[in-house]
């Protein structure tokens, strides 16, 4: 202000002459502001207004985009999927099929037709497709529930550690690691289990005296283990952010009233952190269930209802993955696998909404 | 303190081709605003002319804020915010059918509480308004930038780093830039939303004395908790209460002569 | 003061102060959690390190440079490297436009009001589908659907059994009297032996009637595989982008809306560039994560073998022409290789190397990408 702008000292432009664009020294601008002014104070164009309108339209379509994704999904799997419904005589055909049934006879030695009975077989390519969809959840059950069961354990560990334990440090350590575990490819983690990790497995399971029961190699374990280290990490990485949104001053009074860092963990941290623990363990629960390509590889893709984790089992997933393939397009078969995936999408939504109200319950507790 | 040759820089505008219009400059009728269910403010009215500073008083939340961002309807930008009354500027609605708000925010200035350069050149920060409008040649955007950081009192500071980011300049160095942003479109009325309350007691000095100097060319609005600043700057005052305009004159009579109970308590320390 | 209460002081003040010993399950506690997390590194570290000493040996300029032959038994992998980087590369050119303009919307058109409420819906439900369902839906959809309807109203391939037998009689009358032709024809040139007339007349048919329509978008392809991917990782791309956008500050917006910038104005010249390093991290997190799905493009146009890229014919650039990768071919892909190999080939055990040295190829390609997204996001985050 003191400064009279035109009064520039002599000799310095130099520097300035690079820093103006147009390479002009800094005199007082012979400018009107008038003139700048009414370039400035047009009215807005035809052509600006309508590319803006025409930007918006077109942002709109991409805010779109994913609404008419997971419609067309589920339009498109249900339109299939109920195909195979008019195929069959009775959706029962889904449930179970009338089969033969054997009975041993000790006069002949030799098992004998004594009638027939409801059987709950996925045979969908012999003769007599037989339809059941049973073995598949089953298979599917299993191998969710135990995979939820070793992760939820695992996870909700790692969160506990990162969130509690770990110093800054060593949490900006571990962390990307977790993510870089999350990064592997499924197909990788079913590789490596198939190719190194599956017979070792079995071999120490016969070590301790397991072999009446181990199965087979590729069983419902090797495979819920397989789909574990993929959940860890995720449940784990949940957990943490569940625990970090307890807010501070819960554990400031827990321990300012002289409890234990365990103590502040176990009665504060965690009852308050529930809901969000929860979510993520559902959450791990419809990743489990929706894993494809580890399965596929490592429970031994035998459908077959099976009380034994060590026995084979066939999924859902690794039923359309293997199966579609072959399948006919248009035939019952393939039209059943669609159907399949209809039901495991309706599985995992109806999953995501109930995390969606837990974690919502979660964020209103926290804000309380 | 030299005041800037204005003149020279700027041509003296043309005498008005019709006479003077009978109200205010910029006039405030009967405007209320509402957040969702909660009013912020209560039909306040008042006018002021050009070429003057007019300072909102206030303590914090009593709607001068939002008073100033209705003043070039940047407040609709608020989710929620529900505006009614209306605000003239030379007799002519802002919220009219033919108003066009990108026009309007060009001729209406804001510099916000907060300095906001972009993370930007400190040049691309005050030709940005120019660019955006089309103004784009080089010899004429040059020109600007370097009027308007002279007019900001800032081109000394900066006229050797014009390509250096906008972040590394000090707090009060950063909010001249913004007020340089906004005179580069060249505004007639400048909105200014606590521009010191981020500063230090000499970039707030400076952005005052800069203040009483734009007041030749523009017409200014600003919003202060400082009654000092108010006292010091402005040549009329307004204090607001809880969304309503309390009392409003020239600034010698607020502070020395208050009409109002609560102005007297107000500027007098025992409230607010 | 007694010696009790002395007693009692000193107690709360050391469990306050809490230099109290923990009592022992506390300590198993602790010791778990910390155990549990280092087994879980270690398993990452067990991956990594198995891959990486199996896979190592078997790279070599050959492996990365050329086909597979002699039945898969040797020769390199260069197809599905080639393969799983194009797929890739069409998928996020389709998804980041997608997704970065529908967080736009989100989060500075529609503001929280009811259409970001149900894109918010739709993006959380589309990123718990189950990978294989968007291989279902792939082939339902793209192949299906929308690749049989384009054969069929721009080359005229039937797309239902009626239709078929429609063009199947349409063409009957014409094959008949070809074969009539073809016969008079070889009885003219003296064609007896019944080998060498059968031949005769199924070749003058062929050539005398119009030819059967060929599939050409109606089957599985790297585009429809591309595709089907996009939808996959279009709500990561989705959420990264809002995350970013969010954290431009609102009043770095309000300063370009007061000096008249239109929505447009201030989305592209403030907003975005200052989102982009946020952006750039999610398109490099969803290029991971598509080059590591398989169970999407199963259906979609995965092969086992083809000898090189496909290819179309060369296409005339002006000054040169090359043949350009052709998207409505099938194509191999890395991950379909490492499944096939391990499970469906007829030596699995023989050739294990040549699926760790995929797998390793597989993983390096993944693991730097996630790296990069790791390392900027803290750069970035440091920053701001």
């Amino acid at each position: 202000m003191s400064q009279e702008p035109e009064s520039k000292p002599p000799g310095e432009p130099a520097a300035k002459r690079d820093e103006l664009p147009s390479g002009r020294e800094g005199h007082t601008p012979d400018f009107s502001p008038a003139e700048v002014q009414r370039r400035l104070r047009h009215p807005v164009s035809f052509f600006r207004r309508t590319r803006e309108h025409l930007i918006e339209g077109g942002v709109f379509l991409c805010g779109v985009a994913s609404i008419l994704a997971i419609s067309l999904i589920f339009i498109f799997l249900f339109r299939e999927g109920l195909q195979a419904l008019r195929m069959v005589d009775t959706p029962l055909d889904f449930v179970y099929s009338m089969g033969v049934q054997l009975e041993y006879d000790a006069g002949i030695d030799d098992v004998v037709a004594v009638g027939e009975a409801p059987q709950l077989a996925w045979q969908p390519v012999s003769e007599e497709p037989k339809l059941s969809m049973i073995p598949l959840m089953w298979g599917s059950l299993g191998v969710a529930l135990l995979a939820s069961l070793l992760s939820t354990l695992a996870g909700i560990g790692v969160g506990i550690f990162l969130s509690e334990l770990a110093s800054p440090r060593l949490r900006g350590v571990v962390k990307p690691m977790l993510e870089l575990l999350v990064g592997i490819p499924t197909v990788v983690i079913g590789f490596v289990m198939l190719a190194i990790v599956a017979q070792p497995l079995r071999q120490v399971a016969e070590a301790i005296g397991l072999s009446g029961v181990y199965g087979s190699t590729y069983n419902m374990f090797v495979g819920a283990v397989g789909v574990s280290i993929v959940i860890i990490p995720v449940i784990g990485s949940l957990v943490d952010d569940a625990l970090r949104a307890v807010p501070d001053d819960l554990r400031a009074a827990s321990l300012g009233v002289g409890a234990t860092r365990w103590q502040t963990t176990w009665r504060v941290v965690l009852p308050t952190g529930v809901s969000g623990v929860f979510g993520a363990v559902i959450l791990g629960f419809g990743r489990a269930l929706g894993e494809t390509m580890i399965v596929l590889m490592c429970a031994g893709n035998a459908a077959q209802i099976t009380g034994n984790p060590f026995d084979s089992v066939r999924t859902m997933t690794a039923a359309i993955a293997s199966e579609m393939g072959a399948a006919q397009v248009g035939g019952v078969h393939a039209q059943t696998l669609f159907l399949v995936g209809a039901i495991l999408i309706t599985i995992t939504f109806l999953l995501n909404l109930t995390m969606e109200l837990v974690v919502n319950r979660f964020r209103r507790k926290i804000r309380l | 303190m030299s005041v800037l040759p204005k003149q020279a820089v700027k041509a003296p505008s043309p005498p008005p081709a019709r006479p003077a219009p009978p109200g205010h400059y910029l006039e405030v009728k009967n405007l209320s605003v509402h957040y969702g269910e909660t009013q912020a403010l209560f039909e306040v009215s008042f006018g002021t002319e050009k070429n003057t500073v007019l300072a909102l008083i206030g303590p914090s939340g009593c709607g001068k804020s939002t008073l100033i961002k209705a003043v070039n309807r940047i407040l609709e930008l608020t989710p929620g915010a529900r505006i009614d009354g209306d605000v003239l500027i030379e007799d002519e609605s802002i919220f009219g059918q033919k108003v066009d708000l990108i026009s309007l925010r060009q001729r209406v200035g804001m510099v916000f509480q907060r300095p906001n350069p972009f993370p930007k050149s400190i040049y691309d920060n005050v030709a940005y308004g120019l660019r955006i409008h089309g103004v784009k040649d080089r010899s004429t955007v040059d020109d600007v930038v370097e009027w308007a950081l002279k007019h900001s009192a800032l081109w000394d500071e900066v006229k050797d780093r014009l390509r250096t980011s906008a972040l590394e300049l000090s707090g009060g160095q950063q909010q001249r830039l913004c007020i340089a942003r906004a005179l580069a479109v060249q505004p007639d009325v400048l909105l200014m939303d606590e521009p010191c309350s981020a500063l230090d007691p000499i970039a707030t000095g400076k952005i005052e004395e800069l203040i009483m100097s734009l007041k030749q060319d523009y017409t200014i609005l600003v919003v202060t908790h400082n009654m000092q600043q108010a006292a010091r700057v402005s040549d009329h005052t307004a204090l607001m209460w809880l969304g309503k305009l309390i009392e409003h004159n020239r600034t010698e009579e607020v502070f020395t002569n208050p009409k109002e109970k609560i102005t007297e308590d107000y500027i007098t320390g025992r409230s607010g | 003061m007694t010696d009790e209460a002395r007693q009692s002081i000193e107690t709360a003040r050391r469990k306050v102060t809490g230099k109290t010993k923990a009592p022992l399950w506390a300590v198993l506690f602790e010791s778990l959690v910390r155990g549990i997390t280092g087994a879980v590194i270690l398993v990452l570290f067990f991956l990594m390190g198995t891959i990486l000493v199996r896979g190592g040996g078997q790279i070599t300029p050959e492996f990365l440079l050329q086909a597979p032959r002699d039945g898969m038994t040797a020769g390199g992998i260069f197809p599905a490297i080639m393969g799983t980087f194009f797929v890739v590369l069409f998928m996020i050119v389709m998804a980041l436009p997608l997704g970065v303009f529908g967080a736009v919307y989100m989060v500075e058109y529609s503001k929280g009001g009811i259409m970001s409420r149900i894109i918010r819906a739709a993006v959380n439900n589309l990123a718990g589908v189950p990978s294989i369902v968007f291989g279902l839906f792939g082939l339902g959809f793209f192949v299906l659907f929308v690749g049989r309807n384009l054969d069929h109203h721009i080359y005229g391939v039937p797309r239902t059994a009626e239709e078929v037998q429609a063009v199947q009689a349409e063409m009957a009358p014409l094959q008949a009297e070809a074969r009539e032709e073809a016969i008079n024809l070889a009885d003219e040139r003296g064609i007896t032996d019944p080998a060498e007339l059968d031949a005769f007349v199924e070749a003058y048919v062929e050539e005398q009637t119009p030819p059967v329509p060929r599939t050409v978008f109606g089957q599985g392809a790297m585009f429809w595989a591309a595709a089907t991917l996009a939808i996959l990782v279009l709500p990561f791309i989705i959420v990264a982008t809002e995350e970013a956008l969010r954290a431009v500050p609102p009043s770095t917006r309000e300063a370009a809306y007061g000096l008249g910038a239109t929505r447009w104005q201030v989305i592209s010249t403030v907003v975005l560039p200052q989102a982009k390093p946020g952006i750039l991290t999610g398109a490099i997190l969803a290029v991971a994560r598509g080059a590591g799905e398989l169970a999407p493009i199963l259906f979609v146009g995965v092969t086992f073998f083809t000898p090189g890229l496909p290819l179309t014919e060369p296409v005339n650039f002006g000054l040169f022409s090359v043949p350009v990768v052709n998207p409505f071919e099938e194509f191999m892909h890395l991950n379909y290789h490492i499944y096939t190999m391990a499970t469906q080939h007829h030596d699995p055990i023989g050739t294990r190397g040549i699926q760790f040295g995929t797998t390793l190829v597989l993983v390096a390609l993944t693991f730097v990408m996630n790296l990069m997204a790791i390392v900027l996001r803290r750069r970035y985050s440091k920053k701001s």
